[in-house]
């Protein structure tokens, strides 16, 4: 729906980049198998670069699972690196080799991260983390999400275009917005 | 501006329709009576946005089961190309055929977008009795989600608790 919101709000459990004071907290719904996300993640970098402190980036699992057969247990793998300490290099690096999702080549990653393999293995064997890629996706659904990925920008959805000079756009007018508020 | 139809809202009791589902199954309302269905209006098979649509609420099916409730989606593509867009994404829901005449389903409950000639986007939660408990008509570029639809099914389980307790 138009008016739809984040649900839950972004919180501890969350995956976050950025600080906690960054006036914009982008929120994305994305899949490790959905080319979209792959195109979106350099757009995440190229906003970072450009807007710095000014933006916390949170990351939250939306596997489609139904059209992309590696989707959930990349997500999962994702999850299990987090487990290590590394969860945002994992993402980087499913990102970057969306075409290497087997459960051989997701070890693969792990060992190139310094993972240890055994417990990172273990971890998907026993799907672990299933439970929580699983409470990503159902807030997705209770958030409006609609395809992947979905942003959100402040607790809004982003229903706009997720390129680069869109997203910016967006996020310079809210922005501009909140500081009016605080001078007024 | 542009005109709007205006769906049937809250509270209507739902037309009844009798479309084909394949080449030898139809659908009517009457097959779902006893439990809650969520309609989805969709403009066209294939089209990219319909696809991400239809692909949401085929990834949502299980959280739209556990309240009893079933889909069915609704264009004016023949049921050659529901077989086809169906085997292609593996939907787990049927796609009815508002094929002959033309959109009169659509018609009926007020999401039949008359200058494209399609089912506009839209959504009706109709409860176990028949009647519209819900419905939501989305921009033709905008795929509504499925948050809606999760939160009238929310407000339907709680009328219908408080109906039991009264």
């Amino acid at each position: 729906m138009t008016s739809a919101r984040l649900k839950p709000p972004v919180s501890e459990r969350d995956h976050i980049q950025g600080s906690s004071d960054a006036p914009m907290t982008l929120v994305e719904y994305g899949d490790y198998e959905c080319p979209h996300c792959a195109a979106a993640h350099a757009v995440i970098r190229q906003l970072q670069n450009k807007l710095g402190k000014q933006l916390r980036f949170v990351f939250r699992n939306f596997p489609l699972s139904q059209i992309h057969p590696h989707a959930e247990i990349a997500a999962e793998a994702a999850e299990a690196a987090g487990a290590q300490g590394k969860f945002w290099e994992m993402h980087d690096l499913l990102f970057e080799n969306q075409l290497a999702l087997d459960p051989n080549e997701l070890v693969e990653c792990a060992t190139c991260l310094g993972l240890e393999p055994e417990r990172f293995m273990a971890d998907l064997n026993e799907r672990t983390f299933a439970g929580r890629v699983s409470e990503d996706f159902r807030s997705g659904l209770r958030s409006g999400v609609n395809g992947t990925p979905t942003m959100f920008l402040n607790g809004m959805r982003h229903d706009g275009s997720w390129d680069y000079d869109t997203l910016l756009n967006s996020i310079q007018l809210e922005l501009a917005t909140l500081a009016q508020k605080k001078a007024g | 501006m542009e005109k709007k139809a205006a769906i049937l809202p809250s509270g209507c009791k739902a037309p009844d329709f009798c479309l084909k589902t394949t080449p030898d199954q139809v659908v009517s309302l009457a097959d779902f009576s006893g439990s809650p269905v969520v309609l989805v209006f969709y403009p066209a098979d294939w089209s990219p946005v319909c696809g991400d649509e239809l692909n949401l609420f085929n990834e949502a099916i299980s959280e739209i089961q556990r309240y009893g409730a079933r889909v069915l989606a609704v264009s004016v593509d023949n049921v050659w190309s529901h077989l086809a867009f169906t085997k292609a994404c593996k939907f787990r829901f049927p796609l009815a055929s508002d094929f002959e005449p033309k959109g009169q389903m659509a018609q009926s409950y007020g999401a039949y977008d008359r200058n494209a000639g399609v089912c506009g986007r839209a959504l009706f939660l109709i409860d176990a009795a028949g009647v519209i408990r819900w419905s939501y008509l989305s921009p033709i570029g905008i795929n509504p989600g499925v948050d809606g639809v999760l939160e009238a099914l929310d407000d339907l389980g709680q009328s219908a608790k408080r109906k039991g307790a009264a």
